[in-house]
């Protein structure tokens, strides 16, 4: 041992009881996280009774038809508007160029539920555009043809919207990474700048798209309050209606473990992309490629490819939800919405800390003791974001009813009172349900912080007999303090969009400014909906902001990517 | 099927309005080796970059065989000028195998005939076990192999090495060297070298460019370099050697700290119209005699094999450098008897004082 070495009074007594208590801890807290999946999981093996007959009869085909509908039209449209402003911003130059190179992530900000109500408020019958060209035209309603939004096309381009950014950061990163040399020895054997494209840098950057189509995949099969809105049955309207309507909880954990698979298959695909993309690095950046200037026609192409998706993912429904925000301010800016404000706020923090000092300890505790125990026990707690809201509610509703059951039977008999439900009554479930829905984002970025820190200052404030929590808090908390405080921000803004668990574990009489939206959208009261919205996605805008800022070309594009990339499961950061 | 002529006409490029190539004209005739030799940052790089059309000129224009392919705001098209690039850090398509690689450029040619093209250059290039491997599970030297025949499958008329074998181990470089100028020559295409490792192109190349801050200093082969540089800066890239003082007594004869020099027993000699003068001094022009009048001390000596290279000292503090055969095994602080044997006079006007 190097320890031996040192002189006596800097040798550091072996303690064998911290040795074995961190990587216990870490296993046993992977295991409390871990419950909601293992919950859902085995649910598959109670009897449901007659319900999942039922659900077969009925609704179970087409839940599984629009949901594979959605994804399918998803797919196609986050691949169009996500791969081509990729590639223009990487490989041309233009006026405006480095402003759509951030703009083009800001519809990020807009939750896919915010943007489908902004857009029927827009597009419906009795919207500001069907009764201006009704004006117009002197028609009237039925004496013409307008595009249904509430349709599973409209959902389709709703989603598609929001999350083709996914795409466009990680396609944007691949063409950045690629040596300039690649392409230019493409074009010294015989390729058209069109070719090399096609040829090498399209094959070069598809394990990077697949990833990002993974996960607006996963973001599309967990959303609720698109799908909900336009009354289109999916899996997590079905398993929203299976608890709350049929009142079968076994029923709605089955729906849920479905969901579950084909969540797991996109997580396996997205982590066998992301191992391929290793072997796809050009290597040394010697030099990258340098930009074409573009003229004419197309030009004013690059324009749309880049404008468009800027213009009506982020920009119009910002602009409505500003305009309704301004004209509903008196009614909506009352003592009740800074309760919701206030309680959103506070769930956020509190959720944000939390998972801030866990992912510590748990990062900081497989660099300490590295092994294949704590490597499998992160793993396990990073696919906590893969999974959709509902199903994360409902593997947490479950355990947390019988605890609480259990809780009070012992209460009453022993002292005689019924405190109600301690657990699943109050806040404390939601907060449980974010951790383990968004710790894998906290995770993520402190484990990229503390990666960035050497192992050569560990060995230092080892030999200048540091204990392991002292160097924490004296050498690596204050050198990652930048990666701190982005998890903090990035959990705490998830919080504050987070609509489906909200819905489901939400304390009797608890609202949130999610909930708010949700709840006036659905009354039909879209203009009134836009004051929280607009709070939500102002909220939003931080991690946004962040997220541009780290694409200034002084960042890597590693790190970008490790920011947004939420699902540390499949980082394979081990190797 | 030699490859046409390369010609150079007072090239210069611009980057970002500095001037990096500045007028430089060379010829490489058809089927040869040219290497442009210089420090990192001397412009060679950006002069290979702007004969395969990656960068526009500022001026001057390059010819291929007559034919103009480059000229001051005319370039023909990178994918039509038939230039084979192989690149510094090799650069292969990771996404796709060996045999996939060489052919990458043979995709318009009929599927039987890209293969014939790709088992010939493997054989060549002595990779047919790797044909199916994919680029990562390569080693470097095997990588650079895959890159030449990549390049060379289009039959290029001109073969762009860009310092290709910089990234290999010190040991590998110079035996490559030799092997690829052996498969350049075997296909015999035109090509030209970028190297700042004067025994990498001293093996490879017919003729070689001195390039300093983007000029071209002298262009001729190894041995004219090294005995007979045009400039000082030559002197001082390509090779060994010291300035020493030297006073011209007349037309014949410079008198020197290690004896007169009869410029008659020299076939090959320039000296300079002042009577003050350097001459540059190679190892091989010191040699070891213990007959010999005149005593240097030993100061440093490197091990080479079969000669040592010592570093001696005069009386008045002038060091010269000296090969010995490695028998001659003298410690350091030892005096040691040498003699001049200069078969090629190398003088330029004294330095002024530094």
């Amino acid at each position: 041992m190097k320890v031996d070495t040192l002189p006596t009074s800097l040798k550091t007594r072996p303690s064998f009881e911290k040795i074995e208590a961190w990587p216990l801890s870490l296993l046993l807290l992977s295991l409390i996280l871990a419950t909601p999946i293992l919950v859902v999981a085995s649910s598959v093996f109670f009897p449901a009774g007659d319900i999942w007959e039922h659900l077969l009869d009925t609704v179970l085909t087409r839940y599984v038809k629009n949901s594979a509908a959605l994804m399918l039209g998803v797919s196609i449209g986050v691949l169009a508007l996500g791969i081509l402003p990729a590639w223009l911003v990487s490989a041309y130059r233009f006026p405006g160029r480095a402003i759509f190179e951030w703009a083009l992530l800001l519809p990020l900000a807009i939750p896919a539920y915010i943007i489908a109500y902004t857009y029927t408020g827009m597009l419906d019958v009795a919207g500001p555009l069907q009764s201006a060209l009704r004006e117009t035209f002197d028609w009237r309603y039925g004496d013409y043809w307008f595009p249904e939004i509430r349709s599973l096309g409209g959902a389709i381009a709703m989603l598609s919207l929001v999350f083709y950014p996914y795409v466009y950061l990680l396609c944007r990163a691949a063409f950045a990474e690629q040596s300039g040399s690649v392409m230019e020895a493409a074009r010294s054997l015989g390729c058209t700048p069109r070719g090399a494209f096609v040829r090498v840098a399209m094959p070069l950057a598809r394990p990077a798209i697949v990833v990002g189509l993974s996960i607006a995949l996963m973001e599309t099969l967990a959303d609720y309050g698109t799908v909900q809105y336009f009354g289109l049955s999916t899996f997590t309207t079905g398993i929203y209606r299976t608890w709350n309507g049929l009142g079968s909880s076994v029923g709605a954990a089955q729906l849920a473990a479905l969901l579950m698979c084909f969540v797991f298959v996109l997580v396996s695909l997205e982590s066998a992309s992301r191992r391929q993309s290793q072997f796809f690095n050009t290597g040394s950046r010697v030099r990258p490629g340098a930009r074409v200037p573009l003229h004419g026609v197309e030009l004013v192409g690059a324009y749309m490819a880049c404008g468009l998706p800027v213009l009506f993912g982020f920009l119009v429904p910002f602009t409505q939800l500003a305009v309704w925000a301004g004209l509903t301010a008196e009614t909506i800016l009352t003592r009740d919405f800074f309760g919701y404000f206030l309680n959103s706020v506070t769930l956020a923090v509190i959720t944000a800390l939390a998972a801030l000092a866990l992912a510590l300890f748990i990062a900081y505790g497989k660099r300490l003791y590295p092994s294949r125990s704590s490597t499998a026990a992160s793993r396990v707690l990073g696919l906590g974001y893969a999974l959709p809201g509902t199903v994360v509610a409902i593997g947490v509703l479950l355990p947390f009813a019988w605890l609480d059951n259990r809780l009070s039977a012992f209460l009453l008999a022993r002292f005689d009172t019924n405190p109600g439900l301690l657990l699943s009554g109050t806040a404390f479930i939601l907060v449980f349900a974010y951790l383990v829905r968004f710790l894998p984002i906290a995770m993520n970025t402190v484990e990229a912080g503390l990666g960035k820190i050497k192992p050569s200052m560990d060995e230092a404030g080892r030999s200048m007999g540091l204990r392991p929590a002292i160097m924490l808090r004296r050498i690596h908390m204050p050198m990652m303090r930048g990666s701190l405080v982005t998890a903090l921000l990035l959990v705490f803004v998830d919080v504050m969009k987070e609509l489906p668990a909200t819905l489901l574990l939400r304390p009797f009489n608890f609202n949130t400014l999610a909930i708010r939206t949700y709840e006036l959208a659905n009354e039909e009261r879209l203009a009134d909906a836009a004051g929280p919205a607009l709070a939500i996605v102002l909220a939003s805008l931080i991690p946004v902001i962040l997220l541009s800022l780290s694409l200034r070309p002084s960042a890597g594009a590693l790190e970008e990517a490790d920011i947004i990339n939420k699902n540390s499961n499949t980082t394979g950061k081990e190797s | 099927m030699t490859s046409p002529a390369l010609q150079l006409d007072d090239v210069s490029v611009h980057l970002s309005d500095q001037l990096i190539v500045d007028g430089v004209s060379f010829t490489v005739p058809a089927g040869g080796i040219g290497c442009l030799l210089g420090a990192s940052g001397c412009g060679k790089t950006t002069l290979l970059r702007a004969i395969a059309g990656f960068v526009p000129l500022s001026g001057g224009r390059v010819l291929l065989d007559g034919r103009e392919i480059s000229a001051q705001g005319r370039s023909l098209a990178i994918e039509q000028r038939r230039v084979g690039m192989v690149f510094q850090d090799h650069s292969l398509f990771p996404h796709l195998t060996v045999k996939e690689n060489i052919g990458f450029g043979l995709h318009t040619v009929a599927r039987r005939e890209r293969d014939a093209r790709v088992a010939e250059l493997a054989a060549l290039l002595e990779i047919e076990a790797l044909l199916d491997a994919y680029p990562h599970r390569l080693s470097g030297g095997q990588q650079q192999r895959v890159a030449i025949a990549r390049a060379m499958a289009p039959r290029p008329e001109v073969l762009l090495l860009d310092e290709p074998f910089s990234s290999l181990d010190v040991e590998l470089r110079e035996t490559l060297a030799r092997e690829i100028r052996a498969v350049l020559k075997a296909e015999g295409v035109t090509a030209i070298l970028v190297s700042h490792n004067q025994f990498e192109a001293f093996a490879m190349a017919d003729a070689i460019g001195v390039v300093k801050t983007g000029r071209l200093l002298q262009w001729d082969n190894a041995f004219n370099l090294y005995h007979t540089p045009a400039s000082l800066a030559v002197a001082d890239f390509v090779g060994e050697g010291v300035l020493i003082a030297g006073h011209k007594v007349d037309e014949h004869a410079v008198e020197t700290e290690l004896g007169l020099i009869d410029t008659r027993q020299i076939q090959d000699f320039n000296l300079p119209d002042c009577e003050d003068i350097s001459l540059l001094l190679r190892p091989d022009d010191v040699f070891h005699d213990d007959d010999s009048p005149i005593k240097a001390r030993i100061v440093e000596k490197a091990f080479r094999g079969a000669v040592f290279l010592y570093t001696l000292e005069l009386t008045s503090g002038t060091r010269v450098l000296s090969l010995a055969p490695s028998h001659h095994d003298h410690a350091i602080g030892e005096p040691m008897g040498i003699r001049l044997d200069v078969e090629h006079l190398v003088a330029f006007p004294k330095l002024p004082i530094a």
